[in-house]
């Protein structure tokens, strides 16, 4: 029985990670021709580095990642507190599906309902004036706040109830609790849901390319628009790097999320 | 049930309890009831609670002990009834602003703070000055023997520990009604026993009015003054620890407390200075019980530490005949179970001495049960 499991795991592993591993590799490659080993190098490191636009749409990426992750933790965690501590009224599970429903919805969909919803605002409140750097941040935040809402319910769920009333009993306000007793347990959550959602808003492209504006290409769009007049060499170092951030990311949240038991 | 709660005649109330010097009682439950959705957790509680006492609220597991006691405490609110703390109404004050602190079943400390500001906390959110908090947290550290703990975490104790440190918090800000939910649940029987000690002896050192919640009625016996015994949500008698263990006065209440034998049977004649009941097994006279007339039917209840075997065939009153079924031996006592002619089993509990000089094997005849006069709890 267990060579066949270890089979089976060898083989989707390999599934998985074969053409990140190809990409890796040729990301080292001194050959000009994508597809041609030429022998160890990084001179497309090097040619990244000194590439200003691809620098500039790096800066603007962590900006908006930066950002949006923040409001998604701000939001999301009032969505997760409300969703808790409403308690069981009729409504609530309906609620609780609604607000991880973006989890599971389609990029394109919301991709474009996003940027319908900013031109119907524009045209009748006046904001936001023209998409660019504004939008794409408002559009990540929208979507990583279901990742938020639902790492940040899971650990209040885990969270025993009595010591925020113990809190109370020794005198704390609901602010007070909030802030000595409830935050302060949630924190790990907190961390782990921030750098989920700047990861997401890293990597994303779809939504991006349609509530970005001129002017406010971020780094997976520039790398897509690079791509599609033909593959070159430095944009497998440049995809190795946003792996290796990414991975990070996700390694930082996960430790994070098994740190709170 | 004869005349459930009524504690107006009961001469067993304790010390420092009832209306001796202070009139007005220091908390005060008036008709208090408690729902969650359909279903009745507390139903109509009326308790009045002196200055001063130790008071157990002593029941089975759900008949509603922990929401009385969190409705004391704020955090769930009554459906209807009043309830007074020190004269003050508690409708509408919220938990942080009550004259309470609670230890909780759980313990409830904050994992995310040392021993030390666990202690603290509620004299820090009071406002108190940083070098007394330190002074007075020092000093209840001592008091609960945690003086060398005060910079580890919760979760780098025992349980006895943990419990001491919850001990502290909810003693630190001096509250004037302290109240524990099955506080020593979580203790080994040594530990538990060491415990209940301190807590009475910090009860009577403090002045603090205590209300403990539990379901042992060994713990109940050992620490109040006062117990009141719940069942589905309703108050079914109050009294002294004794009282309430002699004078039962319900089947419920005379089961809960200890292991009781109850005989079915019909008054016979019911004179001012004694009663005699008829029952299948044989006649008894007992002790006049109020409220109970010629040819009612009763039940007598009798614990096991008051009936004593005896050789011989049974005539007299208080006195059956019986076959030993099975016989355990406890270390200081011995546990017979004897069957009476029409099946009824009876359990007698024995001083070891005793017993041994009685030689008799499971399934000998032996003779009588007497039923000690002063152990007919009547209940109708
Ligand atoms: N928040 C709640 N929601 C619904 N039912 C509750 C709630 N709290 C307690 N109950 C119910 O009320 C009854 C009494 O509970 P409790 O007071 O905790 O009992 P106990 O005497 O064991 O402490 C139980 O049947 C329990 O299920
Ligand atoms: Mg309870």
């Amino acid at each position: 029985m267990r060579p066949v499991f270890w089979m089976l795991a060898f083989v989707g592993f390999v599934f998985l990670y074969a053409p990140i591993v190809v990409l890796v590799v040729y990301s080292f490659n001194a050959s000009e021709l994508v597809t041609v080993w030429g022998g160890f190098s990084l001179r497309w490191y090097g040619a990244l580095f000194s590439d200003a636009q691809i620098g500039q749409a790096f800066r603007l990426s962590l900006l908006i990642a930066a950002t949006s992750a923040t409001l998604a933790v701000v939001l999301g965690t009032m969505t997760a507190l409300a969703l808790v501590r409403i308690g069981g009224f009729w409504g609530r599970p309906i609620l609780a599906g609604m607000a991880t429903a973006p989890l599971v919805m389609p990029e394109v969909i919301t991709g474009l309902s996003l940027l319908l919803l900013f031109v119907a605002m524009e045209r009748t409140v006046g904001w936001p004036a023209g998409r660019g750097i504004a939008t794409v941040i408002l559009a990540h935040s929208v979507f990583c706040l279901a990742y938020v809402a639902v790492v940040v319910q899971s650990r209040l769920l885990g969270l025993e109830e009595s010591l925020e009333e113990a809190a109370a009993d020794l005198g704390a306000r609901p602010y007070e609790v909030m802030r000595d007793v409830t935050l302060p347990l949630i924190a790990p959550a907190l961390a782990a849901g921030w750098l989920l959602a700047f990861t997401l808003s890293l990597d994303d492209v779809v939504v991006a390319s349609f509530v970005s504006g001129p002017g406010a290409s971020t780094l997976p769009m520039v790398i897509f628009s690079k791509v599609r007049l033909g593959v070159s060499p430095d944009v497998n170092a440049l995809a190795t790097l946003i792996i290796v951030a990414v991975a990070l990311g996700l390694i930082g949240a996960l430790i994070l999320v098994r740190r709170q038991r | 049930m004869t005349d459930p709660g009524a504690k107006a005649a009961d001469p067993n109330l304790p010390l420092g309890a009832g209306d001796v010097g202070e009139t007005r009682p220091f908390v005060r439950l008036d008709r208090v009831v408690k729902r969650f959705g359909g279903f009745v957790a507390v139903n109509g509680v009326t308790l009045d609670i002196a200055r001063g006492e130790l008071f157990c609220l002593l029941g089975g597991s759900g008949c509603g002990k922990s929401t009385l006691l969190r409705m004391l405490a704020g955090f769930e609110h009554p459906d209807s009834g009043r309830i007074e703390i020190d004269g003050q109404t508690m409708a509408g004050v919220p938990a942080y602003a009550r004259p309470t602190n609670m230890m909780f079943q759980s313990y409830a400390l904050f994992p995310h703070m040392s021993v030390a500001r666990n202690v603290g906390y509620g004299l820090v959110r009071e406002g108190v000055a940083r070098a007394e908090i330190g002074q007075r947290v020092e000093e209840m550290l001592r008091l609960v023997r945690l003086e060398t703990f005060g910079d580890r975490r919760p979760h780098q104790l025992s349980g006895g520990q943990r419990q001491r440190v919850a001990l502290a918090r909810a003693l630190i800000k001096r509250p004037k009604l302290l109240l524990l939910d099955e506080p020593l649940g979580a203790l080994d029987a040594k530990l538990r026993e060491e415990t209940q000690f301190e807590l009475r002896a910090l009860q009577a050192r403090r002045g603090v009015t205590f209300i403990v919640v539990t379901h042992d009625q060994v713990e109940a016996m050992t620490l109040a003054s006062r117990i009141g015994v719940m069942e589905a949500g309703e108050i079914r008698q109050i009294g002294a620890p004794r009282a309430v263990y002699e004078q039962p006065q319900s089947r419920f209440v005379a089961g809960f407390l200890g292991s009781v034998n109850l005989f079915e049977g019909t008054v016979d004649v019911a004179a001012p200075d004694l009663m005699r009941i008829r029952t299948p097994g044989g006649g008894f006279v007992v002790p006049p019980a109020s409220g109970l007339s010629a040819r009612q039917p009763v039940a007598l209840a009798v614990r096991p530490e008051k009936m004593r075997i005896a050789a011989g065939a049974a005539q007299a009153d208080n006195a059956l005949q019986a076959v030993v079924e099975e016989r355990a031996y406890l270390g200081d006592r011995t546990m017979f179970k004897l069957r009476l002619n029409d099946g009824t089993v009876l359990k007698v509990l024995s001083a070891a001495a005793e017993a041994g000089v009685l030689a008799v094997e499971p399934e000998a005849a032996v003779d009588g049960g007497g039923a000690a006069a002063d152990g007919g709890g009547l209940t109708a």
